[in-house]
């Protein structure tokens, strides 16, 4: 069984087909049964059937940690963030506020901050997680960086990313394409950017352009 | 003892739908299971397969298989949750008879005496209106095993012409063709094949939602530079990354096949060396290609001439390829004609039978392709054989004692089982794994004529809207409660093992059609001990036929992870690609690849027809029909089982703005959907990802929700399966709402 730590976590949203295959089995997942910790959203349904999941991409300087007052989010070793400690977490929501990819969610009946802890009961022991496991188009995918290059050769992983003022780097990569001179992805000034079609060229509405009109 | 008035107590269905979550021990994450068992999900033709973790007979969850080679872990939220179907509140735990006073109208009662009054009904029935008068309609999600032997009931014990199965609403019109060209029904290749594909063309078919694993398939293809050409009336989420997409107009397809075909021609695109050698019948078509010029195309299809231009382009100029379809293709009134269309692309372009150069259809149901294989469809015998043929009948006769004059002539299509019903020809019923009020068309007809069965027997696990109308129900067995084989959307033929025991007095499903045949004192040929026992017959009943699994095992299923068809002998390992250079055929002998005497594949005339029901000024839109992701079928299973519903909780009606701007729509009003069969009033889903002249509904739901009491009952000519895919429909909004 490989070690852990070659393995690494690729989400390539372009790849992402919504069908929740990773929703239903977080909920899974032994550490936390019957409960998702991923959202997956349309981004714009009217528009296009475009989907994006949302796990916790496990930063390197994990702000949901830095604000909370409790000190109850802890940062494994091995750079996996796990949810609140129970004994610890006073459920004041600072790291829901906080967190610039918008992941942890308040359990309310539990007054605990539940988050993805990369399955880590799964992951500790080399088993990949369970979203990752399950996703039919693989646009949650775990493994060694070395299986991501020569399976994905249209893309490559970065994992640094742009709020504003601050510079966020994450365990977890996310995929953009091979060729784009990017190596940070700006989260904030992308926001109002309207999306845009990956082949195609050139034509916003890829239904209309290519109906027949009738003259 | 408290006083507890009645009104106080909440009245429930007692057969539901109830929607079941996790619950009690699947929620201990502390529980250990006692064992894990490998087996494949219960839904659709993928067959992916998953290990179901078990602690006192009870399945608790589940863990990823790694291993099969198909799927590798992956699973869509279907077979993620297909465990909770388990243990299930509405789960029927006796056999039951209708009475109207009793809670949900039925009334349990004894197995044994439930199993007599079936015996005794068929037997008067039978008796009073000849054998005939008695039918049978099964089903593609059971195991091989049992699809045989429900077809050898039919056929031997009650001898009736009478029996049909819900592949008829799924893959005949793909069958009928591929026997039409190549001489064989499989897909013609492993999935593999498409990783290496240079241009993949996908027509009709909803992949990422209907058939999730295929997805990373194509995605690992593009990755590669494979150009993905999506042919659809929507833009489906395996559309929206494509390379090229053609919007078309629903029931064109034949159209556009014969456009590629021609631009193919007029370039040269071809491969005249396998169409000399390996094809009869090109020069017919190419005559026929001739008038469809892209502008004539065009205008058919509703597909701008420089879209189909590309596609042929790229189509013609490929040295590797995959063409995939699948119902969007298939389920019209002109289902076969467009899937020869497809294949006469792909023999044109002479890319089959070598490495990642495959077609394929991607079967709908769990075992779609070994369901139509071994005889419960309406003109077939075990091994692909056929019912009107008097070798074929005298070999199954011979494995199964009888005489082949006994043996009845192949019957009618399951639709036209409910007119034969209406017309007073069929006045007794036995149904398993098939729900037909909900999936089948114009189904307000078909809930009159369950109305006119003088007795209906439903073998069930749960009380299906169809089941209501039985006079018995006998609980049958889940999926995870039985062995026995299936075969893949690739004809890889694979292992369902038993994860738990029936509960209560629910019985494998092969035990109860037996029990029947015992109770009828016509146990001949019906005493199998085991599902084993049947399969080791059922390789002899195919042995020789073009479906042939004499050689396969389970011990060599587990070896191999699955054995692909024809396996002649227990030396063979399976034929995973079809139609290879120099490969043997039982029916060509040795002549060539394909399955005629000759050995060549055949070009068929395909013909364009407009749709059965086109629109006109008073039905100006047309209406097509599918599935959404969390639900699967008619949703006896799915719309049980909470987290799925959750997902997805009622059909809506797809419309582009354009359409919803003109009839003052607006996303999420309340609409009514109206055809000449009947009407529905669904909340709207404005998107611009349909064309304009389209709408769409998802047909899983029943009663007031069911899309089928818009749909036509017309039927291919060859196939017989229902046009689902268009029919002619108004809609308009609708201001109050009774909720």
């Amino acid at each position: 069984m490989p070690k852990p730590a070659e393995l690494e976590f690729f989400i390539d949203p372009s790849r992402c087909i919504g069908c929740q295959a990773c929703v239903q089995a977080c909920t899974e997942c032994d550490t936390h049964k019957g409960q998702s910790m991923i959202q997956l959203d349309y981004i714009d349904r009217n528009a296009s059937p475009q989907t994006v999941p949302v796990i916790c991409m496990h930063c390197d300087s994990p702000t949901c940690a830095e604000v909370c007052p409790a000190d109850a989010i802890k940062r494994t070793g091995d750079g996996v963030v796990q949810t609140a400690r129970k004994p610890r977490c006073i459920a004041c929501n600072n790291c829901v506020l906080a967190c610039p990819f918008g992941v942890p969610k308040m359990n309310n009946g539990m007054n605990l901050m539940m988050k993805c802890d990369m399955c880590y009961d799964r992951t500790s022991v080399g088993l990949k997680p369970m979203c990752a496991s399950v996703c039919p188009s693989q646009a949650l995918f775990y493994g060694t960086r070395e299986e991501i290059r020569q399976l994905r050769p249209r893309s490559r992983p970065i994992n640094s990313f742009q709020f504003g003022n601050q510079t966020v780097t994450t365990k977890v990569n996310m995929m953009v394409p091979r060729e784009v001179p990017v190596n940070l992805v700006d989260v904030a000034a992308s926001l109002h950017q309207a999306p845009v079609p990956q082949t195609m060229a050139h034509a916003a509405d890829i239904l209309l352009a290519n109906m027949f009109v009738d003259a | 003892m408290a006083n507890v008035s009645l009104e106080s107590i909440p009245i429930r269905d007692p057969f539901g739908p109830t929607l079941a979550y996790t619950r009690g021990v699947q929620l201990d994450t502390g529980a250990e299971p006692d064992k894990l068992v490998r087996t494949h999900c219960c839904f659709c033709g993928q067959q992916c397969s998953m290990f179901l973790k078990v602690k006192d007979n009870e399945v608790i969850g589940l863990e990823p298989d790694y291993d099969f080679p198909f799927n590798q872990g992956k699973l869509c939220p279907k077979g993620v949750k297909r465990y909770l179907q388990n243990g299930h509140p509405d789960r029927l735990l006796h056999a039951y008879e209708r009475d109207a006073s009793a809670p949900g109208g039925f009334r349990a009662m004894d197995y044994a005496q439930a199993i007599r009054r079936v015996a005794d009904e068929i037997e008067r029935i039978q008796t009073a209106y000849g054998r005939d008068a008695f039918g049978i309609l099964s089903g593609a999600s059971l195991t091989t095993e049992k699809t045989y032997l429900v077809g050898k009931f039919a056929h031997m014990t009650l001898r009736t012409t009478h029996i049909d199965y819900n592949g008829r609403l799924c893959m005949v019109s793909a069958a009928a063709a591929n026997k039409k060209a190549f001489g064989v029904d499989r897909s013609a290749n492993p999935w593999s094949d498409i990783i290496g594909a240079q241009v993949i063309w996908i027509s009709g078919s909803n992949t990422a939602e209907c058939s999730p694993i295929t997805t990373d398939y194509v995605w690992q293809a593009r990755e590669h530079g494979a150009r993905v050409i999506v042919v659809d009336p929507r833009i489906t989420p395996i559309a929206r990354t494509c390379d090229l997409f053609l919007p078309i107009k629903p029931g064109r397809d034949a159209a556009l096949f014969n456009g590629v075909l021609h631009l193919m021609i007029k370039n040269d695109w071809l491969d005249h060396d396998f169409i000399n050698h390996h094809t009869v019948g090109f020069e017919a078509v190419a005559e026929h290609a001739q008038p469809w010029t892209p502008q004539r195309t065009a205008e058919v299809t509703g597909i701008a001439e420089k879209a189909i231009r590309q596609a042929a382009e790229w189509w013609g100029t490929a040295s590797t390829s995959f063409l995939l379809h699948a119902r969007g293709i298939e389920h019209h009134s002109n289902g076969v004609q467009n899937v020869l269309g497809a294949i006469n692309i792909v023999l044109a372009s002479g890319r089959i039978g070598r490495a990642n150069c495959g077609y394929g259809t991607i079967t709908g149901q769990g075992n779609g392709q070994g369901g139509r294989e071994h005889g419960q469809k309406a003109d077939q015998l075990p091994g692909a054989r056929d019912l009107g043929n008097p070798e074929h009948r005298a070999y199954v006769a011979s494995v199964w004692g009888m005489n082949p004059d006994e043996l009845p002539q192949p019957g009618v299509d399951a639709y036209e089982i409910f007119r034969k019903i209406d017309q007073g020809e069929i006045k007794g019923l036995l149904s398993i794994c098939f729900n037909p009020l909900v999936s089948l068309p114009d189904n307000n007809f078909v809930r009159a004529q369950l109305e006119k069965l003088e007795f209906y027997v439903a073998i069930d696990f749960f009380l299906n809207e169809t089941a209501r109308y039985a006079d018995i129900v006998l609980p049958g067995s889940l999926h995870e409660e039985d062995e026995g084989t299936v075969t893949s959307v690739e004809g890889r033929v694979i292992k369902i093992n038993k994860a738990v025991d029936c509960p209560g007095e629910a019985r494998q499903d092969w035990r109860i059609i037996q029990d029947i045949a015992r109770a009828l004192g016509r146990e001949q040929g019906m005493t199998f001990s085991s599902p084993a026992a049947i399969f080791n017959e059922l390789r002899q009943a195919s042995k020789g036929g073009i479906a042939d699994y004499a050689g396969i095992t389970y011990e060599k299923i587990e070896q191999q992870q699955g054995v692909f068809w024809p396996c002649p002998t227990e030396e063979h390992a399976g034929t995973p690609r079809l139609f290879e250079a120099g490969s043997w055929n039982p029916v060509a002998q040795g002549s060539g690849p394909f399955y005629f005497a000759d050995g060549k594949a055949r070009f068929n005339l395909c013909t364009y027809l407009p749709p059965a029901e086109d629109v006109d000024e008073t039905y100006p839109l047309i209406l097509t029909t599918g599935r959404v992701i969390s639900q699967f079928l008619s949703g006896t299973q799915t719309r049980r089982i909470g987290p799925l519903v959750d997902q997805y909780p009622e059909p809506r009606v797809e419309m582009h703005p354009a359409l919803a701007q003109k009839l003052g729509i607006t996303d999420e009003a309340w609409v009514t959907v109206e055809s000449r069969r009947g009407a529905m009033t669904v909340r709207a889903l404005v998107v611009n990802t349909i064309r304009p002249d389209t709408v769409f509904i998802p047909y899983h739901w029943a009663d007031r929700q069911a899309v089928n009491q818009l749909t036509i009952a017309a039927q291919d000519p060859i196939s017989k399966i229902p046009a689902y895919k268009v029919c002619a429909v108004r809609v308009r909004k609708v201001d109050n709402i009774e909720q």
